[in-house]
């Protein structure tokens, strides 16, 4: 058996603080919703669930200490899901910033146009 | 079979018996097997599904089937090939015997998840036999909506299904990704690796990436049909371009799920049949990565004239060119290699000369569908069926038949009669061109794809083209029957009858359950045929 | 397979070192994490692109949801992840007692998401806050309010049969604990339902401000 003893262990001050952590920049996201800032608030949103995700990846998920290929593996995931919504929002968000659109929307014509 | 008591070693088909060892089985080889029959199954039935199409399309007026069920044939032949035939073809069946063998493990990484692919497969292919009895889908097998959405055929249970099977393409995906990572022979590095390996590990990355789309990508459809979430169906409000969006996130990268496995297979078949070190070893390693990374980045080629922005179509034209990149260096490697090589014609190679051919007009047809305005003209119409045929069956199917060849005689232990797998191979070559060749010209004078008549003037390409089908159909038929001959009575051959210098050829045909006496340990690269030649299944080594 | 005398109980036959089994397995569970994400791509891309063509109406929906039950099921769901987090910690150290307990109190606390998210779903439906065709909600101004509750429920179910996914994982790791199965030495299937878990209370951390907080 060679099992080596070298998995790492967290201390627990570190789980707990993480914890902590995790809670305080709940709330604080929730308070700050309800102030107005325009489209700032969306970035906001996303930077705390952002700072929120990376604590859970990197102490809760052990990214910090075990192997460095995980690391990559995941940020590779999120660098394809961003190639996914950008690409696409080059479509939807510039249907008629060449040529302009001359079709009559269908939505026109949608069963729950009106409701 | 036992009578040959000499030569007949415990291996890996016969050191259990019954069927319960067969559908219980861990072994990857023996899963490789359950593969083989059951995806052979389905292209045997996506090939007759093809002649049919192309026995109506003989003449304008109806032949045997009327325009509905024309409509259920081409999308079953669509269905059935890409994603029962096609995406699990080379991974599921060849990948799954040989890779493990060729770095030198004795199993992939999970067993298990192993076995749960094939079932899911199965489970999979379940619903779409079952989608086929009870009315088969008419929407092609890409389902675009408003039409997948407004249609009364089964369209819930053939997408329920394809979904299903996407699990045991993501199955095969993490175990080759894991086994090639973790399972690798001692002194088998990175670049030791055989470039099928290579080759499998960026599909692998493709599946495990792109697969997960398609399946959001179907329960939105199936939820369209459902609930009306207004996503996708322009009646609620939804935007059937966006669909497309989704749908090609996957299977654009899902068309090199198909083709880089193949271009793994023609690595080696082609080095091995020179006897000559691969030119570009790293080049050709890379750009299988390159391949997986351009791969996600250009799906909007296939919606220039879907209504998509015209900015973000001018976008995709530039960065399709891009993959013409990857793809030119693996042909022009290919080429290199054959340089000055001591060439032989066995039947293997026969089919990786044909992919070479093939797949570049495949190719290059491919960049011109990639030029924006050409595609306006031509986008919808028998150049496009051609050029992915080229590179489909040109490219993908030439490929597994030349792997397939390559390596029965390791799967059996027993090889097959070589003049009629010349004959086969032969047939098949014309008989493709017949086929496809034709229909680039049909599709540049405006004939529409999926259509089950067409004006007068089509009609002798048409009809050249069906006759090029059956030819090929004559080629298949041949193959199958020496095939299974080979199997059954085929001549035994030893451990390496092509002298090739990858792991697999060192242990015995058929491989025992182990796979290897004992674990090699790896000092050489896989095509070091400038230092090792091979006789008599030992190697020697020249002098320096 | 008579390799019983070198290899542990756990170690398949196919591995060499109980080190190179238990990198394989975490290798290909996060694997098997990025396939998640990407699944989830799809939902958060309809999300987005629908909220870039209708921002108003996802502004006035939003409001229709219940940003006190959101905010609990959040610190509920992030001290499930502490929790199991923690369990790991406890077998690393031994302490199988321990970790049964901490799995026990994870498995209750995603019961009382799952309570929480029925009496948001229930609410909904009686309002007729539903997706799709089966909308009949008046009270939201704005384009095709039917398609933020689609995004709502697609996300949230997912979500929550992704929840259920991990109960039934932490379930089947509890009872492997209770037969004592784990040691220090071979944990990996517990560190494995924790990925497990975690993701899915990453995909929530995200989730909660985009539907909840900002629409």
């Amino acid at each position: 058996m060679s099992i080596k003893a070298h998995h790492h262990i967290t201390p627990l001050k570190t789980y707990l603080s993480v914890g902590v952590a995790l809670m305080v920049l709940t709330i604080i996201t929730v308070v700050v919703s309800f102030v107005h800032f325009g489209a700032f608030n969306l970035i906001i949103a996303m930077v705390i669930a952002s700072i929120k995700a990376v604590l859970v990846a990197l102490f809760f998920m052990h990214l910090l200490y075990d192997n460095k290929l995980f690391m990559a593996i995941f940020s590779i995931s999120l660098i394809f899901v961003s190639v996914f919504i950008i690409l696409t929002m080059f479509d939807t968000m510039q249907r008629d910033s060449i040529d302009e659109v001359k079709a009559k929307p269908i939505k026109k014509n949608a069963i729950i146009y009106d409701k | 079979m036992s009578g040959n008591k000499t030569e007949v070693e415990k291996n890996y088909l016969n050191d259990q018996k019954g069927i319960k060892s067969w559908l219980l089985t861990l072994d990857h080889k023996r899963i490789g097997i359950l593969y083989l029959y059951s995806i052979m199954f389905f292209f045997f039935i996506g090939g007759m599904s093809a002649l049919l199409i192309r026995l109506e399309l003989i003449r304008p007026q109806e032949v045997i089937v009327g325009a509905d069920t024309y409509n259920q044939l081409f999308t079953l032949h669509g269905a059935i090939m890409i994603f029962l035939f096609i995406i699990p073809g080379i991974p599921a069946i060849l990948g799954n015997f040989v890779l493990p063998l060729m770095i030198g493990a004795k199993d992939v990484a999970f067993p298990k998840l192993n076995l749960a692919s094939w079932y899911v497969y199965i489970f999979g292919s379940l619903f779409a036999v079952y989608s086929l009895v009870t009315g088969a889908v008419d929407t092609g097998w890409t389902f675009y909506t408003p039409y997948s959405t407004s249609t009364d055929t089964s369209v819930v249970s053939m997408t329920l299904g394809a979904f299903i099977l996407g699990f045991s393409s993501i199955f095969t995906g993490i175990n080759f990704i894991v086994t090639i990572h973790k399972l690798r022979a001692p002194g088998m590095t990175w670049f030791k690796m055989p470039l099928f390996v290579w080759a499998s590990y960026a599909t692998a990355i493709i599946q495990v990436l792109a697969t997960p789309v398609l399946g959001i990508t179907l329960l939105l459809l199936i939820a369209e049909r459902l609930l009306g979430i207004g996503i996708f169906d322009p009646a609620m409000g939804g935007d059937p371009v966006l669909y497309q969006h989704f749908f090609w996130f996957y299977s654009h990268p899902a068309v090199y799920i198909m083709i880089l496995p193949g271009m793994g297979i023609i690595s080696e078949v082609i080095a091995v049949f020179s006897k000559k070190k691969i030119f570009g070893y790293n080049a050709i390693a890379f750009s299988s990565l390159g391949i997986a990374l351009v791969s996600f980045l250009v799906w909007g080629h296939h919606m220039f004239t879907s209504g998509q922005s015209e900015f973000a179509a001018m976008i995709f034209s530039f960065l399709t060119f891009l993959v013409g990149i990857p793809s030119g260096i693996k042909m022009f490697n290919w080429l290199a290699t054959l340089y000055k090589g001591s060439i032989t014609f066995e039947t293997p190679m026969l089919y990786a000369l044909s992919f070479m051919f093939l797949f570049a007009i495949g190719g290059f047809t491919g960049i011109m569908l990639g030029a924006l305005s050409v595609d306006v003209h031509l986008h919808d119409t028998y150049f496009v069926v051609a050029h992915f045929h080229y590179v489909m069956m040109g490219g993908t199917v030439m490929a597994f038949l030349a792997g397939l060849h390559y390596w029965w005689p390791k799967i059996w232990g027993r090889t097959y009669n070589e003049f009629w797998a010349r004959i086969a191979a032969f047939l098949i070559f014309v008989g493709f061109n017949v086929t496809f060749f034709s229909q680039f010209i049909l599709g540049a004078k405006g004939m529409p794809r999926r259509y089950y008549t067409y004006l007068d003037q089509y009609q002798p390409l048409h009809a050249f083209s069906s006759v090029g089908a059956f030819v090929i159909g004559a080629g298949f038929f041949i193959m199958a029957f020496y095939l299974i001959h080979a199997m059954v009575r085929g001549k035994r051959i030893g451990r390496n009858p092509w002298g090739a210098l990858t792991l697999e050829w060192t242990t015995t045909s058929p491989p025992s359950h182990h796979n290897f006496e004992e674990i090699p340990v790896v000092k050489n690269g896989p095509y070091d045929f400038d230092r090792i030649r091979v006789e008599n299944d030992k190697w020697i080594y020249k002098e320096e | 397979m008579n390799h019983t005398e070198t290899h542990p109980s756990f170690l398949a036959h196919h591995f060499s070192e109980s080190e190179q089994q238990r990198e394989s397995a975490k290798l290909g569970m996060w694997i098997f994490l990025i396939t998640e994400v990407l699944l989830f791509s799809g939902l958060f891309t309809f999300y987005a692109i629908y909220r870039s063509w209708y921002p108003d109406m996802f502004i006035n929906a939003h409001q229709h949801l219940n940003v006190a039950l959101g905010t609990l099921n959040t610190i509920v769901l992030i001290t499930s992840s502490l929790t199991i987090a923690l369990a790991i910690r406890s077998m690393q150290l031994n302490n199988r007692r321990q970790t049964i307990i901490l799995l026990i109190t994870t498995l209750a606390l995603a019961a009382i998401f799952l309570v929480v998210k029925y009496f948001e779903y229930s609410h909904k439906f009686h309002l007729g806050q539903l997706p799709g065709k089966f909308y009949t909600f008046t009270g939201i101004k704005g384009t095709n309010p039917h398609v933020f509750f689609s995004v709502y429920f697609m996300l949230t179910g997912l979500h929550g049969i992704h929840v259920i996914a991990g109960m039934i994982a932490i379930g089947w790791v509890l009872r492997r604990t209770i037969n004592n199965h784990f040691s220090a030495e071979y944990y990996t299937p517990i560190e494995n339902a924790g990925l497990y878990w975690h993701l899915v209370d990453l995909v929530w951390i995200y989730l909660f401000p985009l539907l909840y907080l900002i629409g």
